[in-house]
């Protein structure tokens, strides 16, 4: 089989940096890249860990995305909510996900929280702050639930319950007036449905629905969209336009249809 | 002004019943002096697949190059065509390799993606100039008039329009959009996907 060798080195680029350093030493500023000016939240609870987060990314003062994933998958048992820059917090989890599968398989055992957390911090203090993710990782693993906060420059907490992002305020006063120790799964999970609430209504850069995640020793339970507070209500006319609205000047049709005729030549074969 | 902004342009891609369609104008200037209106920002890639990519001039032209050098590869080594929602994380990729000195570049895919059961899907995706994603299932603008085509298309965008409607209402939310930014415009071209075949429509817009 022929195969053709598509290499290319491991690790960042910089041959543009030269001239877009230019271009801003020129004064033109460098434009901004989407990021999820996010409420996510995480909250410990009786036997596990209860994630959440709002589904809208911005970029500036427009909305890009109305319903977005900032729950990340780590690990079966494990999963990383993220804040901050889009690209990097996809980017970030994908890679630890990756380095924690090879690590689960050369240990031979079930992933640990701390290990994701260690990763993640050292990754961010290398890059000093310039990889814009704020995380919220939660977990359950052979020492209980565990979870943390990472800063986009490497700190890390550890707390029973922890908000992050623009809606972190907010967020953060629904758990310091409702949460206790010890809650039921439906009573942590409604904490965090309320708190990520207060951000998407009292925070402008988050928005649209609540997701959620509910992580016990057990079973990882992923609850896409689980509220939907801000449904769009049906359009009461169509605006549909009428067929030859739009002028054209030409048109090119590319048929993906191969057509085939047989054409039968010769006698029939002998099969008596 | 951002360098975004250089030479203006914008993209647009929306999904219909069993079809796909994805429009950009054909502007190309340097700020406000107009070059050229022949200057078309969406490529093929596979014959169900198309790439938009508004932005920096000379940017466009040296992404469709790697695309074009990425894709073949792909092909090459994997002995099939790329899949749309392979070509969206190819995309993806190769800009956050930049992370730290991007392309000024917001591509935008439209194609229509194989189903399991042997059919094709519409398919669409939009990403920043770093490469994050944007899987929407009604429409992705892109360029230096998507705050307006965002507007526009939110208004007159509708769930499983036929692909002559879906035609009407991605060209109407495209020229009207355009005309009302100063760096888009110059005529639009439109690419309509559906199963088997791709057409291919020229507008005819205002050329101011």
């Amino acid at each position: 089989m022929a195969s053709a060798s598509v290499y290319r080195g491991a690790g960042f680029d910089f041959s543009n940096t030269v001239r877009n350093s230019f271009l801003e030493q020129r004064g033109v500023p460098l434009p901004k890249a989407t990021s999820t000016g996010t409420t996510i939240v995480g909250c410990l609870f009786k036997d596990g860990i209860v994630l959440g987060a709002d589904t809208r990314a911005t970029e500036g003062p427009i909305v890009a995305d109305k319903n977005c994933e900032k729950i990340h998958f780590i690990s079966d048992n494990i999963r990383c909510c993220g804040a901050g820059t889009a690209a990097d917090t996809e980017f970030t989890t994908a890679l630890i996900a990756s380095n924690m599968e090879m690590h689960a398989l050369s240990t031979g055992r079930k992933p640990r929280v701390v290990t994701a957390m260690t990763m993640l911090k050292q990754m961010l203090y290398r890059y000093q702050g310039h990889i814009g993710a704020a995380l919220v990782l939660g977990g359950v693993d052979a020492t209980g639930p565990q979870l943390f906060t990472i800063h986009p420059h490497g700190s890390t907490d550890k707390l029973p319950y922890v908000t992050m992002g623009s809606g972190s305020l907010a967020a953060m006063a629904v758990f310091e007036a409702g949460w206790k120790p010890d809650m039921e799964r439906q009573e942590a999970l409604d904490l965090v449905t309320a708190a990520i609430s207060a951000g998407i209504f009292n925070d402008l850069g988050s928005g649209s629905n609540v997701d959620a995640c509910v992580i016990t020793a057990d079973r990882t339970e992923m609850l896409r969209n689980f509220v939907k507070p801000n449904e769009r209500v049906e359009k009461e006319r169509r605006y549909v336009f009428r067929r030859g609205t739009t002028a054209y000047k030409s048109e090119q049709i590319r048929s993906l249809v191969v057509e085939e005729t047989v054409t039968r030549t010769g006698e029939a074969m002998d099969t008596s | 002004m951002s360098i975004m902004q250089y030479n203006g342009g914008s993209v647009i891609a929306m999904v219909g019943k069993d079809c796909v369609a994805i429009a950009s104008d054909l502007r190309l200037g340097v700020q406000s002096l107009s070059i050229t209106s022949d200057f078309e920002k969406v490529f093929p890639v596979t014959d169900r697949l198309f790439i938009g990519l508004p932005g920096l001039a000379t940017d466009v032209t040296t992404l469709r190059e790697q695309f074009r050098y990425r894709v073949n590869m792909y092909t090459i080594k994997e002995e099939r065509e790329i899949e749309p929602q392979t070509f969206a994380q190819l995309v993806s990729s190769t800009l956050y390799e930049r992370r730290f000195g991007p392309y000024f570049i917001e591509p935008v895919i439209a194609g229509m993606q194989k189903t399991p059961a042997g059919g094709y899907a519409p398919f669409i995706a939009a990403t920043d100039l770093i490469g994050c994603l944007n899987f929407a299932k009604d429409f992705v603008v892109a360029g230096t008039a998507s705050e307006k085509l965002f507007g526009v298309a939110e208004g007159l965008w509708e769930p499983d329009m036929e692909a002559e409607d879906l035609f009407e209402t991605i060209s109407q939310t495209l020229l009207n959009a355009v005309d009302r930014d100063a760096f888009s415009g110059w005529g639009a071209v439109v690419h309509l996907i559906t199963k088997d075949q791709v057409i291919t429509r020229k507008l005819k817009g205002r050329m101011d």
